[in-house]
């Protein structure tokens, strides 16, 4: 998932639209899939360049909360899967950056606007890890969040990110896994290791469930990116369905969600469940949730850090043409 | 059993006396946490940088190494507790000794500094690491032999990868060059304790299970003169086997810091299962 409130440009009727926007409508209701060379309306191109710069944002935050127990991982199996897992996020990055530079943006520049706070990654990592069962809370609700909505973007219109999306689902659903395997074996360790399990789902269960954003009555965006199929599922469809999957897994793991209010309901089919605290939501976009500094400042810190890594790498390119060319003139 | 069925099936390790010698018992436990102790420490150091790095491709190169290395540290520590023979298992080992128990090398505990630093501490390590296993393949020990084959296909890929970093780095901007010959100048006296032998070294040499030492230098230091040219970088004038002791326990500072973060949890609860 990772992208939330992507603003999404003008809806327009049938009638409204030009021949060529028409065409192209057309062709994403018969499930055609829509090529980086091809004609695409404006605001097609810069609806997706927000939501797949948004998600990418998103990987590459992503790796703080968890990079936060690498060094503090309690075993060396766990330490090289939450490496592995780590490094699996940076390469979505790349993916998505990837696919979003097919529509005419450079990464740098997607980079930049990420860190001037022009553009935004998901809220969710502007919570803390506290514990170690945080790094199963975080496999097993994040992921298993991010997976609702990536599996319905495997179809959707854009062929690059279809493809990334692919590629994506195949290792979301084995983070998923080894944060749900970190958490039965916190929640069937000692007390004090069960207690950790419930703190985390504590913690993570309300913004969790903010991951798939407001509720579609506040959703302004979503009727565009569902006409274009660039979102797939209405933002309370999929934390119904997400809800529905995970509270039978909290079940079984014998912890309980932080919500007095949770019941199955007969005649939906479904389980009713609390919103989360939407005012909290919308402050953690504006900049104000417990990590947004320490998330964004670490990003910001690393690439203005390393921007003599990256210009002397630059150099040396250039050094080497220099090199080359001279050598092609002396052959001559 | 047919032969197919042979190669998909895991295969148990090869069979090894060596492993049950007691003679040998305290220098070859010595010897294998010396490399596993070294993997371990510099696959943390290397895992500080996850998310940190100056650019995206550096932040999976790093933890891809970190995790190649943490890797390795399984099969050495492992093998470790087997010729132990008292029970501990590889966790045990990295996770529940104290500092003076650590036997790696100094080089790899040192705080990573800028990307300079950790580049160029991965560089001479590699370097030494590329000789040391390469050699190791032919050990009289085949599951020592058995694990440095495993290790050498990735090691291969850290040298190169550093080698080429150095290079770039050291012949790319004004800047780029002088931290990368300002991490060789502190780094360079760090780099001679993994070629001194002691008791332990010269009894792995004449029990066939490691080369001698001193046999793996002129090979590095070939290495270490190609790459340091290219990347115009000088090599410093100083002694390179200034700081010692981490082989024998005797470390700096830092390690200690080092194992309070990466032994917390096994500290903090005695006995729990993660």
């Amino acid at each position: 998932m990772y992208a939330q409130m992507v603003k999404s440009e003008g809806m327009k009727a049938r009638d409204e639209m030009s021949p060529e926007e028409l065409a192209f409508q057309e062709r994403i209701d018969r499930g055609e899939k829509i090529e980086p060379k091809e004609w695409m309306p404006e605001g097609y191109r810069k609806t997706l360049v927000r939501q797949i710069g948004q998600h990418a944002h998103s990987e590459i935050v992503g790796q703080l909360p968890e990079g936060n127990w690498i060094t503090r991982a309690p075993t060396l199996e766990r330490k090289a899967i939450l490496l592995a897992k780590v490094q699996d996020e940076a390469g979505h990055g790349l993916y998505l950056y990837s696919a979003a530079e097919t529509l005419g943006v450079s990464r740098d520049d997607l980079v930049e606007k990420l860190h001037s706070g022009a553009m935004k990654y998901s809220s969710i990592f502007n919570y803390p890890t506290l514990n170690w069962a945080d790094m199963g809370a975080v496999g097993w609700l994040v992921d298993g969040a991010a997976i609702m909505n990536q599996v319905p973007l495997q179809r959707t219109s854009y062929g690059p990110y279809s493809r990334a999306m692919i590629r994506i689902c195949k290792e979301e659903s084995f983070h998923q896994r080894q944060g749900y395997s970190i958490m039965m074996k916190m929640a069937q360790g000692t007390p004090e290791q069960k207690e950790m399990a419930q703190d985390a789902l504590n913690r993570f269960w309300g913004p969790a469930l903010m991951m798939f954003g407001p509720s579609d009555k506040d959703s302004v965006h979503s009727a565009q990116s569902m006409a274009w199929k660039i979102k797939i599922n209405t933002n309370d469809e999929l934390r119904q369905k997400f809800v529905d999957e995970t509270v039978p897994q909290a079940e079984y793991l014998g912890l309980t969600i932080p919500d007095p209010t949770l019941k199955w309901d007969d005649e939906r089919g479904h389980y009713d469940f609390a919103q989360p605290d939407w005012d909290e939501f919308f402050e953690v976009l504006k900049g104000n949730g417990p990590c947004n500094e320490e998330r964004l400042g670490a990003r910001r810190r690393a690439w203005d850090e390393g921007a003599w890594f990256r210009e002397g790498l630059v150099a040396y390119a250039e050094k080497s043409a220099a090199r080359r060319a001279a050598a092609g003139v002396a052959a001559e | 059993m047919s032969v197919q069925s042979e190669t998909i099936t895991p295969q148990a390790p090869a069979a090894d006396p060596l492993v049950a010698d007691e003679a040998l018992r305290p220098a070859f436990f010595d010897w294998l946490c010396r490399m596993g102790d070294n993997t371990v420490v510099l696959g943390h150091r290397i895992s500080e940088w996850c998310g940190h790095g100056p650019v995206l491709e550096e932040d999976i190169a790093l933890a891809n190494t970190a995790l190649d290395l943490i890797g390795h540290t399984q099969m050495w520590l492992g093998l470790a507790g087997e010729v132990e023979g008292r029970g501990r298992s590889a966790d045990d080992l990295a996770f529940l000794r104290d500092a003076y128990r650590f036997r790696n090398a100094k080089l790899v505990e040192l705080p990573n500094g800028d990307m300079a630093v950790t580049l160029m501490r991965e560089f001479l390590f590699d370097a030494w690491h590329f000789e040391m296993l390469t050699a190791l393949t032919r050990s009289a020990s085949a599951r020592v032999a058995e694990i440095a084959a495993k290790a050498l296909k990735e090691v291969s890929y850290h040298l190169e990868r550093s080698s080429d970093l150095v290079v770039r780095l050291g012949d790319g901007s004004a800047e780029s060059h002088a931290r990368m010959q300002e991490a060789l100048d502190r780094l360079w006296s760090y780099a001679g304790e993994l070629f001194t032998a002691d008791a332990t070294d010269d009894a792995m040499a004449a029990a066939g299970i490691a080369p001698s030492l001193a046999d793996l230098l002129a090979q590095w230091q070939r290495t270490v003169d190609e790459v340091l040219e290219e990347a115009t970088l000088r090599k410093p004038e100083g002694r390179f086997d200034v700081h010692q002791g981490g082989k024998q326990g005797r470390h700096t500072e830092h390690l200690g810091y080092i194992l309070a973060e990466m032994q917390f949890l096994q500290r903090a609860y005695p006995g729990a299962s993660w």
